[in-house]
């Protein structure tokens, strides 16, 4: 029995060496930074080093929640994301709706690849593009638009008001082709014969559309809408910081915990209100992802992530 | 009669709409090429144009008069992307492998440690003071290479799903029967089997690569090591960059820098082969996007 055992193990051990430079590759690049969040508790001192900094208990939070940066990053944060997931889920659905619909195989392809392309180019690429419509003098907007309706140019790039919805224009341009995509294999799935009988039945494009495809499609909506509300504390860093082009005067609009953290660590220096801004981020948002897979979990078990 | 009336109408509805959506993705990468063909004095004079005055190759020339730094980034980002993919598709499959088999003892613990990765992390500033002060990967080469983009739990998942689905345990035993190893086994019968998942993961992987500014931005201070991307970066951080930087090298040479359009140039470049490649790789990309049900 025991040599039997003995065997067993003998025979795993192939597999278990083919798992250790991933498992090696893990524990080094994502559970050594999660044993390291202690450094929020700490008041890092770099000629100390940074396991005997001294400890410092919870001031680097109290420090932080006491400014007003605090609510900033954490309302623009949640605020954005709201908006991303609601517009998502209405245009993303519209449009994976539409594209199952088409009837030229050949269109279809077309417009999946046009549409997809914005989410492979870097964030920087689009910052630029951003730039070639916005800048004051030069701008497209400003040279060909604002000046044809004989209205003054507008310096985008120091004025906050604009950015909600500029920011909001390049996040669904970016994920529009993605997102859709992925709603439209969910319509694909969808049993062809359901929409036979419907016709047999005189039911016109419309009634298809909302009594078969969008019920069916329900699921794949919540599942996605969920999942996104989980990483609601999470946002596009490059979006955030790369869009905007670091500009002090956007802040209060375009701050976001994650642009914050970076600025605090390594623009400004301040090791204490960014490790405090990373640990607040890492747990509401671990809280939040399990409450989200909770709610999967209840409503449609089938696509609960764990 | 009606009802096909209705159907045409309908088609055409939807082709306007998706038609006007597709203007809407594709456009302002006309803008982007358009203005980097754009005589720099027509570009100040008229703006960014969709349709210059005065079309110009000039920014091309002048980033090929003087390579040097532009072509450096281009060659480590080429050379992160490869290297960076390389080792990625190695180590991937190579976990992924035994975590898809039943019979492996530690599957289930091990994929859930895979799966945590995703759903909890340390965030940026441990991760940083972990590269920076116990690996000392400030301004090296493989600070571009291995934090982050190495190996992700996404991919990971994806691999070990298709591996269950595609690959017949009852290959495996027979294989095992005629006296073949494991790692015989993986190299011989699974990874043949699975060109389609590694194209797909490749592909995810080596446009994140060739994409990555967030390494360069936090662990790369030394412009002599900056990918495109982060050359990129640092041109719109500071708009006249280059000016600076090497005036006195711009200034012995005889052309005008044109700073706009070159600018709008060099990120033609950087996009230009993602666009190439793009409608051929396409197909696995959309396949690997829409079999992405991860599950632990």
């Amino acid at each position: 029995m025991a040599n039997k055992k003995k065997a067993n193990w003998k025979a795993q051990l192939p597999l278990l060496l083919m798992t250790v430079p991933g498992m090696l590759y893990l524990f080094i690049n994502n559970y050594i930074p999660i044993c390291g969040l202690f450094i929020a508790f700490k008041d890092i001192d770099y000629s100390k080093g940074i396991f005997k900094s001294d400890w410092n208990g919870f001031e680097n939070f109290k420090y932080l929640f006491r400014t007003e940066d605090a609510f900033i990053i954490t309302r623009n944060t949640i605020l954005y994301n709201l908006t991303f997931i609601i517009l998502n889920v209405v245009i993303c659905v519209a449009v994976a709706v539409m594209l199952s619909e088409v009837s030229k195989k050949f269109m279809m392809k077309f417009y999946q690849t046009a549409l997809l392309l914005p989410h492979l180019i870097s964030i920087i690429i689009i910052a630029y593009i951003a730039y070639a419509f916005l800048n004051s003098d030069t701008g497209f907007i400003n040279h060909s638009i604002q000046e044809a309706m004989g209205r003054d140019p507008v310096n985008f790039y120091a004025d906050p008001k604009y950015w909600p919805f500029i920011l909001v224009i390049v996040q669904v341009w970016k994920t529009m082709g993605y997102t859709s995509i992925i709603y439209f294999s969910a319509i694909l799935g969808i049993d062809r014969s359901l929409y036979e009988a419907a016709v047999v039945d005189g039911a016109g494009k419309m009634k298809q559309i909302f009594y078969i495809t969008l019920p069916l499609l329900r699921p794949t909506i919540i599942t996605m809408v969920l999942m996104n509300v989980g990483r609601i504390f999470y946002s596009d860093f490059g979006l955030f910081l790369q869009v905007p082009m670091n500009q002090g005067a956007l802040f209060n609009v375009t701050n976001t915990i994650d642009t914050y953290v970076y600025r605090a660590l390594l623009l400004n220096n301040d090791i204490g209100m960014a490790s405090a801004a990373g640990l607040y981020q890492s747990i509401v948002g671990f809280l939040l992802v399990l409450g989200a897979n909770l709610l999967v979990r209840k409503m449609d078990p089938e696509n609960a992530l764990f | 009669m009606r009802k096909l009336k209705s159907e045409t109408t309908f088609q055409i509805v939807i082709n306007i709409i998706l038609i006007f959506l597709t203007l809407c993705s594709l456009l302002p990468f006309v803008l982007l090429i358009m203005s980097s063909v754009t005589q720099e004095s027509a570009l100040i004079a008229d703006g960014y144009q969709f349709w210059p005055r005065v079309f110009s190759l000039d920014a091309y020339r002048y980033i090929i008069a003087r390579a040097g730094t532009i072509f450096k980034a281009y060659g480590i980002t080429m050379l992160v992307t490869l290297v960076g993919t390389t080792i990625s598709l190695i180590i991937t499959p190579l976990l992924a492998y035994p975590l898809s088999r039943q019979d492996f003892k530690l599957h289930n613990v091990m994929s859930f440690l895979v799966f945590f990765t995703m759903l909890f992390n340390g965030g940026l500033v441990p991760t940083y003071m972990m590269w920076t002060q116990i690996f000392h990967i400030k301004n090296t080469l493989p600070a571009l290479i291995i934090p982050a983009l190495l190996l992700n739990a996404f991919n990971v998942m994806l691999m070990k799903n298709y591996f269950k689905m595609n690959i017949p345990y009852s290959l495996i035993e027979a294989a095992k029967i005629d006296g073949a190893g494991e790692f015989f086994i993986f190299y011989r019968v699974v990874m043949p089997l699975s060109k389609p998942i590694m194209a797909t993961v490749g592909l995810f992987v080596g446009i994140n690569y060739w994409n990555d500014w967030m390494n360069g931005l936090y662990y790369v201070t030394d412009a002599n090591l900056f990918s495109l991307q982060n050359f990129l970066n640092r041109m719109m951080q500071n708009i006249n960059y280059l000016a600076t930087a090497e005036g006195a090298e711009v200034a012995q040479g005889s052309m005008i820098m044109p700073s706009s359009s070159m600018r709008m140039a060099l990120a033609v470049i950087g996009v230009l082969p993602i666009m190439v490649l793009y409608p051929f790789f396409q197909k696995y990309f959309v396949k690997g996007m829409t079999v992405g049900s991860v599950k632990g």
